[in-house]
């Protein structure tokens, strides 16, 4: 589903990611590991062009959307993202934040078909009456898109058991709830793929497992996830796949229990060795 | 003591009887216009130039922007408003064939000037605001505009209220220079009622207590605005 060919970032000339190509299939759930600084949420970030990429291409669902010409906006509701700091909007509420998306989106399509309608109207102006265009029908009214924003989100924040916070601002909410909000968001535009930047890196230590438990849950349901963490235990459980990067570059690709069990390059021992031993 | 006394009886029988309450009126009426409408004409201008100067200079559109608003910003600032007034009113005006009255040029250069200033306090504003909350937008798809228009600029909004307050109050106070332009705003008025009778003392104090007068009234206005706009920032 995302094909990464040889992509390269950099800044200011030096080179953080070095070339990287990985295959990413529907279904997968990839962990990211590797030491501080090498890369890994550049790598993300520049996944769903966070950050440009400065060469390479990057093919998700059969469009290069590394290209500047595309229109990385209609690209990015499919790849949902997941912040270390949560990122929620603090001028909404939090059942206006998971419906902002699909709101806004399905409403700038209705504006298109609107326009439409209006240059149709003055054309008929012109036109013989019996070879009249016919106007565009809406699909849905500005109410529909509502109700139905509001339908799906309140049936996301029941599955997170946080209905009763519905109307509340985000300033509210525990940092494992603005984490789990946050979760739900990306999923409120039914994503193809979604990416966690470090999820649970700027939580307490009790509400480490609560957004965990809701990670599990969607590896369960067959989302596609590219995760970047800390969390071992989790990697090992949850992840298909785990990425070793380590300067820029890709240096294991396999399985968990291949990996963690029997590690290939020297580099992901020593990381394997210093990570494990902390626990 | 009975010299007071004697101007304000003097004050008074001008201001009511010789019709100097219509000319207050009128000049309270063209203050808080001009004031009121380079307000929005400044924020309308703050908030585009802010935003341009924000937008990520990778392309050659967005840095000839940057630099146009740079430009702006410069001009409006380094000449003094009465110059700016005076330049629009006695040169653009007649080389661009445009009959406009003093009051309408003053609100015009108001608000081009109060947008020069409004501009940096914006800029200060959508700083203020957490890099990741642009981001999260546009994570979800939201163009660079819209994300700012209903994520960041809200918020910037809600960051810069008391400075914007005080970007009022100063140009409420700095409208007592229009009469270099011809128009008739309080101070024009209080100066008519002052030459009617002779005596200055009691108008211009008058005139300094109506200043303060609405500069108290604004600030309580922009303190209810602020508690409004402080539910989301509310902690349990």
């Amino acid at each position: 589903m995302i094909d990464v060919i040889n992509l390269k970032k950099s800044y200011d000339g030096t080179e953080v990611l070095k070339g990287i190509n990985v295959t990413i299939q529907k279904g997968d759930i990839v962990v990211i590991l590797g030491p501080s600084g090498s890369g890994k949420s550049t790598f993300l970030r520049c996944l769903n062009c966070m950050e440009d990429p400065s060469d390479g291409n990057i093919i998700f669902n059969g469009v290069d959307i590394a290209d500047m010409k595309v229109d990385i906006n209609i690209h990015r509701r499919k790849m949902g993202m997941v912040f270390q700091h949560f990122n929620l909007f603090n001028n909404k509420t939090v059942i206006q934040n998971i419906m902002m998306a699909p709101v806004h989106v399905q409403s700038q399509e209705l504006r298109k078909i609107k326009r439409k309608n209006w240059w149709i109207r003055i054309k008929r102006i012109f036109q013989k009456s019996q070879a009249k265009q016919a106007l565009l029908s809406l699909p849905y009214s500005k109410q529909d898109i509502q109700k139905t924003a509001l339908n799906d989100a309140t049936k996301l924040l029941k599955r997170i058991g946080l209905e009763d916070k519905a109307n509340v601002y985000p300033s509210t909410l525990s940092g494992g709830q603005k984490q789990r909000v946050a979760i739900v968001r990306a999923l409120a535009m039914n994503p193809d793929v979604i990416l966690f930047d470090e999820p649970t890196s700027a939580l307490d230590p009790e509400m480490v497992g609560e957004v965990l438990d809701l990670m599990r849950s969607l590896a369960k349901e067959g989302m596609t996830m590219i995760i970047v963490t800390h969390e071992m235990g989790f990697a090992k459980e949850v992840a298909n796949r785990i990425l070793f990067m380590d300067q820029g570059q890709i240096l294991e690709d396999a399985s968990p229990s291949e990996f963690f069990s029997n590690p290939k390059t020297e580099r992901a021992k020593e990381f394997l060795s210093k990570v494990l031993s902390v626990k | 003591m009975g010299n007071i006394s004697q101007k304000i009886t003097r004050f008074l029988e001008i201001f009511w009887e010789q019709n100097g309450y219509v000319k207050v009126l009128e000049g309270l009426q063209n203050t808080i216009l001009i004031a009121i409408t380079g307000l929005i004409i400044g924020i309308i201008i703050g908030t585009l130039i802010a935003t341009a100067r924000v937008i990520p200079r990778y392309k050659l559109a967005p840095k000839i922007l940057n630099g146009f608003c740079g430009f702006y910003v410069a001009l409006f600032r380094g000449t003094p408003i009465v110059v700016q007034l005076l330049v629009f009113y006695y040169v653009l005006l007649p080389i661009l064939g445009l009959k406009l009255t003093g009051v309408q040029v003053s609100m015009l250069v108001f608000g081009l000037n109060s947008g020069a200033y409004i501009s940096e306090i914006m800029r200060s504003g959508l700083q203020s605001v957490d890099h990741g909350q642009l981001e999260a937008g546009r994570a979800v798809g939201l163009s660079f505009g819209t994300s700012m228009r209903k994520i960041v600029i809200p918020q910037a909004v809600k960051n810069i209220l008391p400075t914007l307050g005080n970007e009022f109050i100063s140009l409420i106070k700095e409208t007592s220079v229009v009469s270099f332009v011809g128009a008739a705003d309080l101070y024009v008025a209080f100066n008519y009622i002052g030459s009617s009778s002779y005596e200055f003392m009691v108008p211009y104090l008058v005139m300094a207590l109506i200043y303060i007068v609405i500069v108290l009234i604004i600030t309580l206005l922009i303190k209810l605005l602020e508690r409004s706009l402080k539910k989301s920032d509310r902690r349990n």
